[in-house]
């Protein structure tokens, strides 16, 4: 199968297969008004099989997100047909204002105004806190 | 300018310094009566504990400092809807210090982040509680006059016990010490404590489900309540709670100098009989959290004798 090759655009390339849909919804996809291809359980040599998500315009992504939901995914960056950037994405260190704490005794369960923010604890183990009360966030 | 909000904010080096500072204070109270002279603690109880907050209060006024504050939600602007940001944002201007207690989990972090001055976590519902485990950590200390080898046994709700957790992740951090938990099925130790804090640094511990099996063996025995209400049946807690208390004759096993701890109020899970052992220490925990609570107030305010 043969998706059209983007001139301006990006390309998330080794996204855990399956997990396309949900990085699609997270990032809104469905309300840019350009062609989006989602391609999924693509071959690869790497992970066996991949999805991949190519974005025929230049967008912002907020990589920190990105990287939390999925550290194996490679951003491409592409102009006039090229690759011009390559971007591994990686646990970040702080995730804010994207998760919910879902401690029911958390601050943040009764004063609505505050910003939900994780840290990251533990790499290896890939375990977020919430700054507030510790509680593990739940992918 | 810093905060604790947690026991684990304070290295060993500094936990060190704030015991030294407490014994001077213990030796020497007057050379530190007006070391706080002109400074003002701001005590914001969001919920009631009275006796944390007299502790406090008690502690500044040793240092010849002033307090203020309120003693619960209802009677502070909290009640009107204002947020612990605001709140702390609006005391900050004008206290130098502040200690706070709230029943919801991290709200000491957002008061941290806005008030202007340290803040001291006072207890923040059943997560943090630092300055009671410094106060234990102190007690120890005056008793054992080191925290490395320890063998420190734990006792009753020890899912629920903050004070088990705090202590738990503070002792951890030396050298030798092992742990005994020592509960009914319903409220062990859970899970994330110990492969938070032991398995990462390989401390040896064991889980028991009564106090005799293991007495001889312990240096410390820290006891908690074990409430009624974490029980699904009334018959359960009354089989089980008189496993949980403590009397003398359970303690004819022990150790001389093994020491009994307790982090109060209690209710019936050390025998009145207990008091008078020389091992019981739990009366002078109330004590050393007041000296303890000094000399973290002096640390955070830059003052020195
Ligand atoms: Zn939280």
């Amino acid at each position: 199968m043969i998706i059209g090759q983007i001139k301006d655009g990006i390309v998330l390339d080794h996204i855990t297969a399956g997990r396309g849909m949900d990085i699609y919804k997270i990032l809104e996809l469905e309300k840019l008004d350009c062609t989006v291809a989602m391609i999924e359980r693509a071959a690869s040599h790497k992970m066996g099989r991949k999805d991949i998500i190519k974005i025929d315009k230049d967008m912002d992504i907020d990589f920190d997100v990105l990287g939390y939901i999925d550290p194996g995914i490679t951003v491409n960056v592409i102009r006039d047909g090229e690759v011009v950037e390559r971007r591994q994405m990686e646990l970040p260190e702080r995730v804010v204002g994207v998760l919910k704490c879902k401690n029911p005794r958390c601050i943040t369960s009764v004063e609505q105004e505050l910003t939900h923010e994780f840290k990251l604890t533990d790499r290896a183990r890939q375990i977020y806190r919430c700054v507030y009360c510790d509680h593990i966030a739940s992918k | 300018m810093r905060s604790i909000l947690n026991i684990t904010d304070l290295s060993l080096s500094e936990l060190d310094e704030l015991i030294a500072t407490a014994e001077d204070m213990i030796a020497n109270p007057k050379k530190y009566s007006e070391v706080c002279h002109g400074k003002k603690l701001a005590t914001l109880f969001f919920e009631p504990s009275t006796r944390t907050r007299l502790s406090f209060e008690a502690a500044m006024l040793e240092l010849g400092g002033s307090v203020l504050g309120f003693s619960e939600a209802s009677s502070s602007s909290a009640a009107k809807g204002e947020s612990v940001a605001d709140t702390t944002r609006v005391v900050g201007c004008y206290a130098d210090i502040i200690a706070m207690r709230h029943p919801k989990e991290g709200a000491p972090v957002v008061a941290a982040r806005k008030a202007g001055v340290p803040v001291i976590n006072a207890g923040d519902g059943g997560h943090n509680h630092p300055t009671q485990t410094l106060a234990d950590l102190l007690t120890i200390w005056r008793k054992k006059h080191t925290f490395e080898g320890l063998t420190i046994g734990m006792c009753g709700d020890l899912k629920f016990g903050r004070t088990v957790h705090s202590l738990v992740g503070a002792m951890a951090r030396y050298a030798g010490v092992k742990f005994v938990f020592i509960s009914p099925e319903e409220l062990k130790i859970p899970q994330y404590v110990i492969t938070d804090e032991l398995e990462p640094r390989n401390i040896p511990y064991k889980e028991v489900s009564t106090m005799e099996e293991v007495m001889p063996e312990l240096d410390v025995l820290y006891m908690t309540r074990v409430q009624g209400e974490r029980f699904f049946n009334e018959a359960d807690y009354i089989r089980l709670r008189d496993t949980y208390i403590l009397t003398p004759e359970k303690l004819a096993t022990a150790k001389e100098d093994m020491i009994v701890m307790h982090p109060l109020p209690r209710v019936n899970e050390i025998s009145v009989k207990v008091d008078d052992d020389p091992r019981a220490a739990y009366f002078d925990q109330v004590l050393n959290g007041k000296y303890m609570r000094a000399a973290l107030i002096m640390k955070l305010l830059e003052v020195t004798v």
